[in-house]
């Protein structure tokens, strides 16, 4: 498995410098993925899920700052990059796919062209057979008559239909790594189901691995062969699947689990535990979680570290010492 | 598209008609149009009765409006009270004065305002960004006569670099066409760098970005044909402002154009000639807003289909 | 390509804990200009060094602090600039103030119509002030000095034939979006009838957006009423409005700068104020309006 590793994080720490103070909204996280391998993240809005995707990418947004850590891509650092290197990697090697697809299409182009300069930044060729490639780009995700469909304007096309088509933009660079970015939130159940069988399809088309960001377990057990729980910035919870499922080691994936009330229906929101999420800003000294911990003691005044309960499985809690 | 074409020109037209209404009965109201152009002295019952006649003042109301209207379309308003010229003549010779004035201001409101306002946004926060802001605000708050005069003061008399009056050569228009421009091309910066902030934070710039373009292309293709379209919407309400800023430049810089024309027969109650200037001036600004509506919706695919 | 570089850092997600207080601190400077400005206009008859329009053919084109008896110097005719400029402000707030809320008032009340009322009214009324929001201020200006004749009343005309529909369109789609509230669907239901419903309901509800286009309008006002002056079509030559002080000093400009430097400069620092004040309390009190100007 190890040689065949495409994606390594290692303790990497993205902060916002703000006026109010340093805000660690990743704040030391590992991870490795293998090709063609899903990882699910999962967590609470603000815990850090997102901007560990904008930290992959490089494009992390302005008060903030990777600070620490390292980023392996196919065994090189990617924090190392120039901009322009990043810009290369982006696209070709790692691309994402946002929380609402249908606004991640320009509404005053073409399909066709905003497809074309996308193909144009990996083959050199004459602009018909890169619509050739087009069309046949919007047929691998199923859109029906794409050599018609490459005129029409993003308004022109229903919800599901955008959808495609941002998918086929993003794997038509053939990227070896897709991030999805809570893609479920924004669409209805059926779409939902529509679009997580289209990045199903598009993995076993071109083998891409798939970091799944979401906030929804029901999604995790569908798609994902490892999950990564994150609470305020931290993994606390790191293991395959099943494993997660079975036996959970940290208070907070138990929470989360136990609310998840049928593994086959759609969730929605997030299940309810007692308490709010922490500000990143004002984190208490030890455990992150330990103020809405039911199995909080004098020892999580302390941060927890990360051990070893089984094989390939972490967890941040003092219980699993 | 061609629906709300059509629509666009029939609601021009209709204005229009308000317009002509408008100016017809205004002259109606401002009393008997003979009397006026009598000799006070020297005028018998029957020179009054010729003249009405002559002027048509003898028919019913609406009469006199068709014949008005027939005259309007062909830029004839009957002769100017002053020098007895026919108004289309007038209209013929100053005409292209202002509308070379105008078209030469716009050009400079978007050629400086446009890159200028994007320069702001992604810039922003810099020296560049506050001086900008610094010019924009101060351009739509300094009174165009005062800022024309103050320029004519500047560079005419203290620096004598530009000449201050008339239209012989291309540098008789750097000062009027820059004080035509400059609130326009203020709120074209303003209004260019908070358009284009927002779209640079959209969706499809990031996804843009995201799939490996470079920053040049997501700026200069993708932002920037979006963040245009509250420009081109902003343009065509400033047209309004176009005009009266014309009226004003025309007058400090002795700028022999329609604005100049309209004013002085205002002021000398020369109503020919006024009928003429406003109908005139009314066609341009309908044309010109129409022109911008089919601009429009060739800018934004959303509203051609 | 450094420069776009800096902007997609900075046009990335916001995020939520990133504060916006600094926006709400008062604007000191424009509420002292304008305090000023009132303060001129309201005890011009006090504060004036001289009467405005005596002339003083011995002491005239006095420059700026030349004498102490003219602080700003004097006009052609002898006439004291400081004095003029005070005055000027008087004029300034009437015609500006007459025009605004008579036009404030016409513009609400024809929003309020025709937002709650819609169908054929409110196509009809919107059509209109599409027509006046469009049509050049200055021509129609003109076209009312040829019915009225130059004067304030024809300045104060002109200029609420254009603001009116300002005021209109935007309470009118500010009332389209009260009225789906339930308070107001309550009401109708419970029989109370429209005038009540829009004055104790609405009204209220769009008040803010009316102080907010009142004080936005309120440079461009002035900027208009300047204008119109200066062309010679509002108060009779010799009148102290600043308009007409620079037009006075266009003449004599190579001999005498200061005639138009100041009334020109008083008018772009009150406008200046005034459009800082509005955008403040755009802010302040609406942050939807932000962009919608």
């Amino acid at each position: 498995m190890t040689n065949d590793v495409i994606l390594r994080v290692e303790d990497l720490q993205t902060h916002f410098f703000t006026r109010t103070g340093v805000v660690k909204a990743v704040d030391g996280i590992s991870f490795e993925l293998g090709r063609g391998e899903t990882l699910g993240i999962v967590g609470e809005s603000g815990s850090g899920k997102s901007m560990t995707a904008w930290s992959i990418l490089g494009m992390v947004p302005h008060p903030g700052r990777i600070v620490g850590g390292t980023i392996d891509y196919l065994g090189e650092n990617l924090l190392e990059k120039s901009r322009g290197e990043m810009r290369e990697i982006r696209g070709s090697g790692i691309c994402m796919v946002m929380q609402d697809p249908l606004t991640s299409l320009n509404p005053v182009f073409t399909v066709g062209d905003q497809l074309v300069e996308t193909l144009k930044l990996e083959y050199e060729e004459p602009k018909r057979s890169l619509r050739r490639r087009a069309a046949e780009l919007l047929a691998n995700v199923r859109i029906p008559a794409p050599e018609d469909r490459l005129t029409n304007f993003p308004h022109q096309m229903s919800g599901g239909m955008r959808q495609r088509v941002v998918g086929a933009i993003s794997i038509a660079r053939a990227p070896n790594l897709l991030i999805a970015d809570e893609p479920t939130t924004s669409l209805d159940a059926t779409i939902q189901l529509q679009y997580l069988r289209l990045l199903k399809d598009i993995q076993e088309q071109t083998g891409a691995a798939i970091i799944f960001i979401t906030h929804d377990f029901g999604i995790v057990a569908r798609m994902c062969d490892r999950v990564a729980v994150m609470y305020a910035g931290r993994i606390v919870e790191q293991s395959d699947v099943e494993d997660m499922f079975d036996h959970p080691a940290h208070p907070y994936t138990e929470a989360l689990l136990q609310s998840v009330p049928d593994l086959d229906t759609d969730v929605d929101t997030l299940p309810s535990i007692e308490g709010q999420p922490p500000s990143l800003d004002a984190l208490p000294a030890g455990c992150s979680f330990a103020p809405r911990c039911p199995h909080a003691w004098e020892r999580c005044q302390e941060y927890p570290d990360e051990f070893t309960v089984a094989p390939r499985h972490t967890s941040r809690c003092w219980r699993s010492e | 598209m061609w629906q709300f074409i059509g629509i666009r020109v029939l609601q021009g037209i209709f204005t229009l008609l308000v317009i002509s209404l408008l100016v017809f009965l205004a002259t109606r109201l401002t009393g008997d149009p003979a009397l006026v152009l009598l000799p006070p002295e020297a005028s018998s019952k029957a020179d009054y009765e010729r003249v009405r006649k002559q002027l048509g003042l003898d028919k019913s109301l609406p009469e006199q409006y068709i014949i008005f209207l027939r005259g309007a379309v062909k830029g004839d308003f009957g002769l100017s009270i002053r020098d007895r010229r026919p108004t289309r003549d007038l209209l013929l010779e100053r005409l292209p004065a202002t509308l070379q004035l105008a078209l030469a201001g716009m050009a400079l409101a978007v050629v400086i305002g446009v890159p200028l306002g994007i320069l702001s946004a992604v810039k922003r926060d810099s020296i560049f960004d506050k001086g900008g802001k610094l010019f924009a605000v101060l351009g739509m708050a300094a009174p165009q006569f005062w800022v024309a005069i103050m320029l004519i003061l500047l560079f005419g008399a203290i620096l004598k670099l530009l000449p201050t009056y008339g239209r012989e050569g291309p540098e008789n228009f750097i000062l009027p066409s820059f004080v035509l421009a400059w609130s326009i091309m203020a709120g074209i910066m303003r209004l260019g760098r908070s358009s284009m902030l927002e779209v640079l934070d959209s969706d499809y710039v990031r996804f843009a970005r995201i799939k490996g373009l470079k920053d040049g292309m997501v700026v200069w293709k993708h932002a920037l044909r979006n963040a245009l379209i509250p420009i081109l919407t902003f343009s065509g309400i400033s047209l309004a402002g176009l005009l009266n800023g014309a009226i004003v430049v025309e007058q400090v810089f002795a700028w022999p154009g329609l604005g100049r024309l309209m004013l002085d027969g205002v002021l000398q109650r020369n109503f020919p000639v006024v009928q003429a200037a406003v109908m005139a001036s009314a066609f341009f600004y309908i044309l010109t807003a129409l022109i911008v509506d089919i601009l429009y919706v060739y800018a934004d695919p959303r509203i051609r289909h | 390509m450094a420069t776009s570089d800096l902007v997609l850092e900075n046009a990335q997600p916001q995020l939520s804990w990133r504060g916006r207080l600094a926006e709400k601190r008062l604007p000191w400077i424009p509420i002292a200009v304008l305090l000023v400005l009132l303060a001129c206009a309201a005890f011009a008859h006090w504060l004036a060094p001289h009467d405005p329009t005596s002339l003083n053919v011995i002491n005239s084109k006095l420059a700026p602090f030349e004498s102490r008896e003219h602080l700003l110097g004097t006009d052609v005719l002898g006439r004291d600039m400081l004095s003029r400029l005070i005055y000027g402000a008087r004029t300034t707030v009437q015609i500006s103030v007459t025009a605004l809320a008579l036009g404030a008032v016409i513009g609400t009340v024809i929003g309020l119509v025709s937002g709650y009322w819609g169908s054929w009214a409110d196509a009809v009324l919107m059509r209109i002030t599409d027509a006046a929001l469009g049509f050049p201020t200055i021509l129609l200006a003109l076209v009312v000095v040829v019915i009225m004749n130059p004067g304030p009343p024809a300045i104060i005309l002109a200029v609420l034939l254009t603001v009116w529909a300002r005021f209109a369109r935007m309470i009118r789609g500010d009332v389209l979006t009260v009225k789906g509230y339930d308070f107001v669907t309550l009401a109708r239901i419970t029989g109370v009838k429209a005038p009540i419903i829009l004055w104790r309901h609405i009204f209220p509800n769009v008040a803010n957006t009316l102080m907010v286009i009142t004080s936005l309008m309120v440079g461009q006002i002035i900027l208009l009423e300047a204008a119109l002056s200066f062309l010679g079509l509002g108060l009779s030559p010799g009148a102290p409005a600043w308009g007409i002080m620079v037009a006075e000093g266009q003449e004599v400009i190579l001999d005498v700068w200061w005639l138009s430097l100041f009334p020109g400069v008083a008018i772009t620092v009150v406008v200046l104020a005034f459009n800082f004040f509005g955008d403040w309390l755009r802010d302040y009190l609406d942050p939807k309006l932000r962009r919608a100007r």
